[in-house]
């Protein structure tokens, strides 16, 4: 199609996505947040396995510079000098990303709440689904407002669609003898995370947030990332995803302070990448010293592309965008 | 073999021994975890639907299908003869493996032969075809209007149901995949 003409047909969702994004900005504000700015290019662009930064070139330094695939750990720096409600909505770039809800180059919102439990950014996302709902002025019939959102534990909707009765700290046999139990196939399937994400899949994510949005609470500890255990269960971490018809929304951790147990998790996940023949990125020691001066904290990522979405009942990113990796 | 990056609608692989279309495919990236392609596939024998959640990097097992256009000849037997309209050689295919298809297959109409390991094992039809009817009860002047039908046999020798204005000679327009008439194209 002539270019003049798709971005024409695309002028109402950007001009809905224009209001929800200055929506959130005020709601932010009113919420006694401090929008920040961090850099793009970073050296540390984040440790997770399953995420691979773009290269940025060198920096003045000398260094490699890769574009963030998250604001999270320069924001935790912030955190960790005494800032205490802080907000970011910006670019972050993920590698080899692309499909109806993923692109390489996305809007993120994250935010932290510095003495806050987890159900505190609960509440936040709840209230910034309603805002972008009401600030795109054309609400998806699909999507149910009417009442609170859902709030479920992984727990209980893998017992609940899976008929999976999930502890968290079973062996990587045992977890798969409960999938292949439940009739999923998990040949090939050689980490916890692997097979766990095969049987959600398969069995679970479908049918979450239909309607009513949904969060889910308490994941495995195997799937902690930079979130801290649960005191009264340490098979499980603070964290949640916010799932709404059919998009993952948002993904929160109640954070990790303790630098000592970030870094065997970083080292292992470097051991990971280096089997799997992806890029070993630098350690942020910057983080590591400011996660023990951060008070308890919690934070979220929230996807605003895929917020503009819900709020339009758009079901492919590129709707909501003027130019997709491929347009540009 | 392919792995999960050559994933696109048409590609064909096997799964549990059977060769399979891809129909629909979707990057889904769940709670942090690996990238997976949630992909839609119809086994080309049965035609069944089924839904896999591939992880990245998954190996995929090409499967030998190949779609050849030939020209339906003649029946011979148990068998139907057909023609590759590229290079003329002559293949016979099983009356079951053409099934009720048969129905709608008029001599010298070309098809999409589908050929597995080398065999064939399925015929498609292009969506329409033109018959002239062949036999149903002399018609009602007028009757254009109302839902009623009756039967009437088509040149390939299958029944089908039309409007009550249809006659003799009428060449009519058919839905292959349903077998409903569509509309007359041209009167006797």
């Amino acid at each position: 199609m002539d270019e003049g003409a798709r971005l024409a047909g695309r002028r109402a969702a950007l001009e809905a996505r224009s209001r929800v994004v200055r929506a959130a900005r005020a709601w932010f504000e009113g919420e006694g947040f401090l929008e920040v700015e961090t850099p793009a290019r970073v050296r540390a662009p984040g440790q997770e396995i399953h995420l691979d930064a773009i290269a940025s070139g060198a920096g003045g330094d000398g260094n490699d510079r890769w574009l963030v695939t998250s604001p999270e750990y320069h924001m935790k720096r912030l955190l960790g000098a005494g800032f205490e409600r802080i907000v970011q909505i910006g670019k972050a770039w993920r590698a080899g990303e692309g499909g109806p809800h993923h692109q390489p180059e996305f809007l993120i919102a994250e935010w932290y709440r510095a003495g806050a439990p987890l159900a505190a950014i609960a509440d936040d996302c709840e209230a910034l689904v309603r805002v972008a709902v009401r600030a795109a002025g054309a609400p998806s019939p699909a999507l149910d407002l009417s009442g609170p959102f859902e709030r479920a534990t992984v727990r209980e909707v893998v017992r609940r669609h899976a008929g999976v009765s999930l502890d968290g700290d079973e062996t990587l046999e045992a977890l798969g003898a409960k999938a292949r139990a439940a009739g999923v196939d998990v040949a090939g399937r050689d980490s916890w995370d692997d097979v766990f994400f095969q049987l959600w899949l398969d069995r679970v994510e479908p049918q979450l947030g239909r309607g009513r949005p949904t969060f889910v609470f308490d994941w495995p500890a195997p799937l902690g990332a930079l979130a801290r255990r649960k005191i009264e269960d340490p098979r499980l971490v603070e964290r949640f995803e916010l799932y709404a018809n059919g998009l993952e929304l948002a993904n929160a951790f109640g954070e990790l302070t303790d630098a000592d147990e970030q870094r065997a998790r970083f080292a292992a996940e470097s051991e990971t990448r280096a089997r799997l023949g992806k890029a070993v990125y630098a350690v942020d020691e910057k983080l590591l010293a400011a996660l023990p001066r951060m008070r308890p904290t919690s934070g979220v990522a929230l996807g605003m592309d895929r917020l503009v979405m819900l709020a339009l009942g758009a079901a492919d990113i590129r709707d909501v965008v003027a130019f997709a990796d491929d347009e540009v | 073999m392919y792995d999960t990056s050559d994933i696109r609608k048409g590609l064909k692989i096997m799964i549990d021994g059977s060769p399979y279309t891809v129909i629909e495919f979707q990057f889904v990236k769940p709670g942090k975890g690996a990238a997976f392609t949630r992909t839609k596939m119809k086994n080309l024998l049965s035609g069944g639907v089924i839904e896999r959640n591939l992880r990245s990097g998954d190996k995929l097992e090409p499967a030998n299908v190949e779609v050849k256009q030939m020209q339906y000849l003649y029946p011979e037997a148990d068998m139907f003869v057909f023609m590759d309209t590229t290079t003329y050689d002559q293949v016979s295919i099983p009356t079951a493996t053409v099934g009720d298809d048969k129905n709608f297959m008029p001599e010298n109409i070309n098809v999409d032969v589908l050929f597995f390991n080398d065999r064939a094992v399925g015929v498609t039809l292009p969506n329409f075809i033109e018959q002239a009817i062949t036999e149903t009860e002399p018609g009602f002047k007028g009757d254009t209007s109302t839902g009623a039908s009756k039967p009437a046999k088509i040149g390939t020798g299958a029944q089908i149901n039309v409007p009550l204005f249809i006659n003799v000679g009428d060449v009519v327009k058919i839905d292959t995949r349903t077998g409903d008439y569509i509309e007359r194209l041209s009167r006797a």
